[in-house]
């Protein structure tokens, strides 16, 4: 299991690294100069841009700017916003819980669905249901976000008035940040109406976002399914007089889950490209938003410190997968 | 397998695999329409995408209430006929399909290939270089090259292709390591094949099967994708008839003109679910392992 270990995060390291090449490469093969972007090109004298560019480390070799970079990074230096004037770290994990609280609602939303279909889909092969459903599920799989948001504002928001349209909460209230998810201070200020209020803002925007990893996770939950319910011992369980509930949701489904919970762990890349439409048309004050903003301003350490950022949580997420796998998954481990 | 099927020849029982899914001959149907509809656009389209009738700005469509039989689909702000624009998106989403398709799968074919032959270490370097690149998601990482090289349609292509290539670069790399061993390759090795001809020649063929089933759904992927950089204003631009673009400019009207918004979609949603119905198939059709059951 150590061995195990040690190999996955020896393939780790070298793509951090990677991926941290990518994003220092990123800001200087801009099209553009980034001190004239910084410090815009008004009252520019010869001595102030060489001040500044010296001041920035452009003057070093590549290297060694590679290497100031890193360390910064290491330490949680990932430079300073030119439109805010703030570390994009604390940018970053300011609005990250709002990015965050979407994704978790939108993955539950999508498995406390997914998962039963896909069973119910599989135990039915071939009737009605188990088309109907798989129907649905493609069609979920083919859509385009950004037009499924649009529809679901047009229904609920404009014809019925049930959902709002933007933001996480109405503008009435207002409460202290205690843990950055609006559902949980919502709740902890106590005001009237307002733990409702953060969930109708919360309803849209989880549908729009859960339904690709749904439609994902009921097509894996119902071939995971088909190949287990082929399986001896599940003749067994069937021949032993077990009730079908007992057989299918207990003995098949917790072997199916294996490469369910697989596609749930990798569905954190899905989620977070998700996010930057989802948020970007539901005005949703997180991480995805903040990107394509950043993108059109301009403000190119904030984009490069959030590439980073976004691509090593990903990254860390498939590595806890992995390893979790290991665990549940002895023939994996063996097989390195 | 029947026997009448075994006899066939490789395309016909191909086909005969491909035909047992009604889904996918549906899509196939629905795709060679779109094909259709792209080849012969400025033909079928009853007006210029970019001509605007000013006194019929925002007309609903014919069947509704103040529609107009000229513009059956209605018009958009600018007055320009919906049919014609969406009849014109056809083009530029299979236009960027089938360009997305081809460059990366050409080039993700060939660096895996590489992969799979090459020494320990080239392969190791290749392979994470690859992860690298799957490390980010992908829109967010398309969004960023397109930030770099400027927003337009072509380098949507580019970017949407680098981001669907390393795919291709795992398939066939884990295809060729399975077969590199096979006995049919070390005897044609033994005959003296040089390395070019048991890559292309003599391996290649055999990992075609997993390569084409992905190359079905990138086309939908790079279709969507280029969608939603057009719809982020990362892609195509006005007044360029793209369906994201389109949403794009008709995200303000939303509640106004319902059906500025919902034709875009309804044609990005029918081409994309048409595509991804063939794939399904095209799965099932090439996957040995199935066939069996």
């Amino acid at each position: 299991m150590i061995r195990y270990l040690l190999a996955r995060l020896l393939t780790f390291l070298p793509t951090f690294l990677g991926v941290t090449l990518i994003s220092f490469a990123f800001i200087r093969v801009l099209p553009g100069d980034p001190i004239i972007v910084m410090a815009g090109e008004r009252g520019m004298t010869e001595e102030r841009y060489a001040e500044l560019y010296r001041q920035f480390g452009f003057d070093q070799p590549l290297v060694v700017q590679f290497w100031t970079y890193l360390t910064g990074v290491l330490q949680g230096d990932l430079g300073t916003s030119y439109v805010t004037k703030r570390p994009v770290w604390d940018e970053f994990f300011a609005l990250f819980p709002a990015t965050l609280e979407l994704s978790l609602c939108a993955i539950i939303f999508a498995i406390a669905v997914g998962l039963p279909a896909g069973v119910i889909a599989a135990v039915n092969r071939g009737k009605f249901f188990d088309r109907a459903l798989m129907s649905t599920a493609l069609v979920g799989y083919s859509m385009p976000i950004f037009w499924w948001a649009l529809l679901l504002i047009i229904i609920f928001s404009g014809n019925l008035g049930w959902t709002p349209v933007s933001g996480r909460i109405d503008l009435l209230y207002y409460f202290p940040q205690v843990t950055g998810f609006m559902l949980i201070d919502s709740a902890l200020s106590g005001q009237n109406g307002a733990f409702a209020s953060a969930v109708r803002h919360l309803i849209l925007p989880t549908i729009v976002l859960g339904t690709i990893p749904l439609a994902v996770i009921a097509r894996q939950t119902r071939s995971a399914m088909l190949e287990v319910l082929s399986e001896d011992y599940i003749r067994t369980a069937r021949a032993k007089g077990l009730s079908p509930l007992r057989v299918n949701g207990l003995h098949a489904l917790r072997n199916a889950m294996i490469p369910v919970i697989t596609v749930i762990g990798l569905s954190v890349g899905t989620l977070l490209a998700g996010a930057i439409l989802t948020e970007t048309i539901f005005s949703w004050p997180g991480i995805g938003k903040w990107m394509v903003d950043s993108i059109f301003r301009r403000d190119y350490p904030v984009v490069q410190g959030g590439l980073l950022l976004i691509a090593s949580m990903v990254m860390i997420v498939n590595l806890t997968v992995d390893i979790l796998y290991g665990f549940i998954n002895p023939k994996i481990r063996a097989r390195k | 397998m029947s026997v009448a099927a075994a006899r066939q020849s490789p395309l016909g029982e191909f086909w005969y695999y491909f035909r047992e899914n009604r889904g996918a001959v549906i899509g196939l149907y629905i795709f060679a329409v779109f094909v259709f509809v792209a080849l012969f656009a400025p033909l079928l389209a009853p007006y210029d995408p970019t001509q605007q009738f000013r006194q019929s700005t925002l007309l609903p469509p014919a069947w509704a209430v103040g529609g107009d039989w000229a513009f059956p689909l209605g018009t958009d702000p600018l007055g320009r006929d919906m049919l014609s624009r969406l009849i014109h998106g056809a083009r530029y989403s299979f236009f960027v399909g089938i360009v997305v398709v081809v460059v990366a799968a050409s080039g993700g074919i060939l660096i895996g290939l590489i992969a799979g032959f090459a020494p320990k270490w080239l392969d190791t370097l290749i392979m994470r270089l690859m992860d690298v690149i799957l490390a980010f998601p992908s829109l967010l990482l398309a969004l960023v090259l397109v930030a770099i090289l400027g927003p337009s349609l072509t380098n949507a292509m580019i970017a949407i292709a680098l981001v669907l290539q390393p795919h291709y670069v795992r398939l066939t790399r884990a295809s060729v390591m399975s077969e590199r061993t096979r006995d049919y390759v070390v005897s044609s090795r033994v005959a003296g094949a040089k390395l070019p001809r048991l890559m292309f020649i003599t391996v290649l063929p055999n990992c075609l099967a997993p390569i084409i089933v992905q190359a079905a759904l990138s086309f939908s992927t790079a279709i969507l994708d280029a969608a939603a950089l057009g719809f982020l204003g990362m892609g195509a631009q006005p007044p360029t008839p793209e369906w994201g673009t389109m949403l794009a400019e008709a995200r303000e009207f939303i509640l106004r003109a319902w059906w500025v918004v919902t034709f875009p979609g309804v044609a990005i949603l029918v081409t994309v679910l048409a595509i991804n119905l063939m794939g399904d198939g095209l799965r099932d059709a090439l996957d040995p392992k199935l066939k069996r059951s």
